[in-house]
């Protein structure tokens, strides 16, 4: 088979990455081997369990169901991208470590990266709105109720 | 020992690396020059091996090799196993574990064939498709009772049988029950658990270091230093020269425990072979069939019972579904023998099982390891008697639960830990108090009748049960003050979410007079830890928690001794506080922990006789046998009677587990364990056809619980210290799990009116479809 190389140019977490990639290189391993951000993780590989969401231009996506040739000239943000220059938390990352929202933490980075765009969309949301929003990221630790009141709590502290 | 962090919701020490995605975990793991593994694996459950050929694999670009079982030499051979027999009399156990690569047959689907090592991940399972392999199918061993019968095909053909194991265990006579007995039940249960499912499967690194003589190991295990030391011993190695890591570990809940995967084999061998890092992680296909599970066991179990609801005897004989291959002997039936007798007295009782070995993946304990399969039987046969006796669900249960004067309480069979199941402690009827105001039992009735008549059918479950927690052998950990002030533990067992960063940290922090957030745990890292056993059977707190207690009160003592010689006081004046000690009522008088670390670390001048450098001790705890933990779950749901669409209106547990180091981390474990148990009992099914292939092999078909289906706990503990530890503390991991089923099967029971139609639920998992089915069939 003959390798199929393309040239991919992306911002990821606001720095610009020029790389030649394989088409078939899925985005999930672009982020996680070629630019070492392994804080995005692989949990299904078919779209299912939400482990892997990154936001591209700002709208969560699962990034094991996208090629990194499709991230061509697009922004992503990735867990990583979360915190504070200095280290301070995002509102929703305090709010999970205030309420115990993860236990092994394997799931959290894309349970994070889903529910940051959800309440950049829903400032106010009720708590049937919020299990709705993360019934597409599996958790197999928590039983999601911490994850629902952090949620809950990080909306009520992003109002002021 | 003062008190201020242990028992306090103290905020987790892990917290931060999880959350900003800066945690080490396998599949992270990068090192120069290395390859990537896939496995080729069986598609087929039961297979003669006619032709391997990997010619055409190995002319690929970037396929650096690929192994059969043949190329292994003598370092094929089966794993070992886990768990021996334990001493019941009469017992019959058939030990036959699984190969690193299949050789002559497959008996599972998805056992291994050819492990294919290239440069990338993504060629080496191109290369998968390069093989040819020629397989002569044979008739699977997939239902219990059909491959028992005469002239069923056998998983080892050897054996003259597919019985792995035979089991009966007797106290009492269940015969004079009978004939004392007002009333007899007898009827057929069936339950299956299901997959684990963490959301990070499993995988390996394993980097030989020729140069250094040295072997590391990234590996998602629960046991790092079983697997040091097993894989030690198959490579050649000394114990010294094999360093096991487990990393941050994604959720593990019983299959990530050793039991030497293939791939855990087979990686470090590649290693070597090839002298270069190889990384295989396992992807969630793999995951259906390739890690271990917990399936079926049908049971024919009878109940002799007096006419006020007494038990007077239990019967049971039941099959149990094996698998394959059979690494880790017969925890998981033994667990659902004992734990069957529950929170009762059960004067006889007699109980058979018979494990079989099936042509379908190789069952290990997953999160209550079989332990719901017997909580479920005897739940179901007490809501049977209370129905045909006209007595109380509630009711019957409180008249048979175990009163709190009997403690210890000895059941005259052996346990899982090879000892007599005995009850450490229990207060049992204040529980189920608890949880029968919690749910408003007393009120339901009426809330019932009010809502039916507005067409809704509410209906209400309530379970009790016994939980075995913190077995042997044993745990230790090494506690050192550094000389920068903070404080380092280290322990054996792995860690996989539980919290152990934080609820150890508390135990020294108490003892060493530091903030919890100064004290550093490193768990699974055989490098910092030489001994232990692991993560499992709820465990790690009770066990490792007081080899924590042990090794910190130890190096207080030394601080004490050191302080006092500076200072030239008595030890009683002295107080450890802050991060230094100081002398009581001169506060400005002190040292820093960090410097007194240092001075009993000198450059010059002799370690006294007698005395060690350095604040620092190891120290090992062994309980003698479990403690038991129990509780009571109780749900109201609401189902839709067409549709059997199911909304849970209030969950309620109340639980008692002894003294509880964080209640944060403990109510996070109930309510994980409860979404496993929901998932179990209404969501959750391995499809299996009768060649054994498994129908629903992904998280699309196989479907675990998400935030819609999982309700809002209400929990409430009560405190009977267990005084089988120091701490006094029983294990929590497994509790929220264990009595979902017969939770559901009774609310549902209820809501729909089934015992009046004549539809008894003797079976998990249910679902609307299933229920649909049942409720057709009584119609006919």
């Amino acid at each position: 088979m003959d390798i199929d190389l393309h040239d991919v140019t992306l911002s990821v977490n606001g720095t610009k990455y020029q790389r030649r990639v394989e088409s078939r290189l899925l985005l999930s391993d672009f982020l996680r081997h070629d630019l070492s951000l392994a804080g995005t993780h692989v949990g299904c590989e078919h779209g299912v369990c939400g482990a892997c969401t990154v936001l591209l231009d700002g709208a969560p996506v699962r990034s094991c169901l996208m090629l990194a040739v499709q991230a061509n000239n697009h922004e992503i943000s990735t867990v990583e991208s979360l915190a504070g220059k200095a280290g301070e938390y995002h509102p929703l990352q305090q709010a999970m470590h205030d309420h115990h929202g993860l236990q092994c933490g394997y799931c959290t980075p894309g349970i994070l990266m889903t529910m940051t765009a959800f309440l950049d969309e829903n400032h106010s949301p009720n708590e049937d709105e919020i299990r709705e929003a993360l019934s597409g990221n599996l958790c197999r630790c928590t039983g999601y109720q911490n994850i629902v009141d952090a949620v809950m709590t990080a909306a009520e502290r992003m109002r002021g | 020992m003062s008190t201020r962090n242990f028992g306090e919701p103290v905020k987790r020490n892990e917290d931060r690396k999880l959350l900003t995605g800066q945690a080490l975990f396998v599949d992270d793991v990068e090192l120069p020059g290395m390859l990537h593994a896939a496995l080729l694996r069986s598609q087929v459950a039961h297979a003669r091996i006619l032709k391997i050929d990997v010619a055409k694999a190995l002319q690929r670009p970037g396929v650096v090799a690929a192994f059969v079982a043949a190329d292994l030499g003598d370092y094929w051979r089966p794993g070992p196993l886990l768990v021996p027999p334990p001493p019941i009399t009469g017992i019959v156990f058939h030990q036959r574990t699984q190969v690193p690569l299949a050789r002559e047959k497959v008996r599972h689907v998805g056992e291994p064939l050819v492990i294919v090592i290239a440069a990338s991940r993504y060629i080496a399972e191109d290369a998968l498709d390069d093989i040819e392999v020629e397989l002569e199918p044979l008739a699977a061993v997939v239902d219990l009772e059909k491959g028992l019968a005469a002239g069923s095909v056998l998983v080892h053909d050897d054996l003259g049988s597919n019985v792995s194991a035979h089991v009966r265990q007797t106290t009492g006579s269940y015969a004079a029950a009978v004939t004392k007995a007002d009333h007899t039940l007898k009827r057929r249960f069936f339950y299956e658990h299901g997959i684990s499912s963490p959301i990070e499967t499993r995988g390996v690194v394993a980097q030989w270091d020729a140069r250094a003589g040295q072997m590391t190991i990234w590996d998602t295990t629960q046991a790092p230093v079983f697997v040091r030391n097993g894989l030690a011993g198959m490579l050649g190695l000394n114990e010294r020269q094999v360093r096991v890591i487990a990393p941050f570990v994604g959720g593990g809940f019983g299959p990530k425990i050793m039991m030497f995967y293939p791939e855990e084999v087979l990686l470090p061998w590649v290693s070597m072979r090839l002298n270069r890092p190889v990384k295989w992680i396992e992807d969630r296909l793999e995951h259906f069939f390739a890690t271990t599970q917990e399936r079926g066991q049908i049971h024919d179990a009878e109940m002799a019972v007096s006419r006020d609801g007494r038990i007077l005897g239990i019967k049971d004989v039941f099959l149990h579904d094996g698998g394959a291959y059979d690494p880790y002997g017969l925890t998981v039936p033994l667990n659902s023998q004992c734990t069957l007798l529950g929170p009762y007295v059960v004067p006889a009782y007699d109980s058979t099982f018979t494990q079989v070995f099936t042509n379908l993946p190789i069952v290990t304990p997953y999160r209550g390891a079989g332990r719901q399969h017997g909580v479920f039987v005897i739940e179901r046969l007490l809501d049977l008697a209370a129905h045909e006796l006209q007595i109380d669900p509630a009711e019957i249960r409180r008249r048979n639960l175990i009163p709190p004067d009997a403690f210890p309480y000895r059941n005259e069979i052996i346990y899982q830990d090879f000892g007599a199941l005995e009850y450490d402690s229990g207060d049992y009827e204040p529980v189920l108090d608890m949880a029968m105001q919690s749910i408003g039992y007393a009120a339901f009735r009426q809330e019932q009748a009010t809502a039916r008549l507005q067409g809704r059918h509410l209906g209400i479950g309530l379970a009790c049960y016994v939980e075995g927690t913190g077995i042997g052998p044993y745990e230790g950990a090494k506690v050192q003050v550094q000389s920068n002030g903070k404080v380092s533990v280290a322990t054996g067992i792995g860690t996989q979410g539980q919290g152990h960063f934080t609820v150890f940290a508390q135990i020294a922090a108490d003892q060493l007079g530091v903030a919890v957030a100064d004290v550093d745990v490193v768990t699974g890292d055989t490098d910092q830890f030489y001994w232990g056993a692991g993560t499992f059977a709820s465990r790690g707190a009770v066990v490792a928690g007081n080899a924590v207690n042990e090794a910190s009160k130890v190096v207080r003592k030394k601080i004490l001794k050191l302080a006092s010689d500076l200072f030239e006081c008595a030890e009683d004046d002295l107080v450890i506080a802050d991060g230094k000690v100081s002398i009581v009522g001169i506060p400005e008088k002190f040292v820093a922990l960090g410097d007194l670390a240092r001075q009993a670390n000198p450059m010059r001048g002799a370690v006294q006789p007698g005395t060690e450098p350095g604040l620092e001790a190891t120290q090992y705890f062994g309980p003698k046998m479990g403690a038991t933990a129990n509780g009571v779950h109780a749900m109201i749901i609401e189902m839709d009677p067409q549709t059997f669409e199911l909304k849970i209106v209030r969950y309620v547990v109340v639980h008692d587990c002894g003294t509880v180091i964080n209640p944060m981390i403990l109510a996070g474990q109930i309510h994980g364990g409860v979404a496993q148990g929901i998932g179990n009992a209404f969501y959750e099914k391995l499809v299996f056809d009768d060649q054994g292939q498994l129908l629903n092999a992904s998280l699309a078909d196989y479907l675990l619980p998400t935030a819609l289906e999982v309700p809002r706990m209400q929990l409430a503990h009560t405190v009977t210290t267990s005084p089988l530890n120091p701490l006094g503390i029983k294990g929590a991991g497994e509790a929220g799990a264990i009595p979902v089923g017969p939770l559901f099967a009774q609310a549902i029971e209820d809501a729909l009116d089934l015992k009046a139609k004549g539809v008894e639920l003797r079976e998990i998992p249910l679902s609307p479809s299933r229920l649909f089915e049942l409720t057709r069939k009584a119609k006919r």
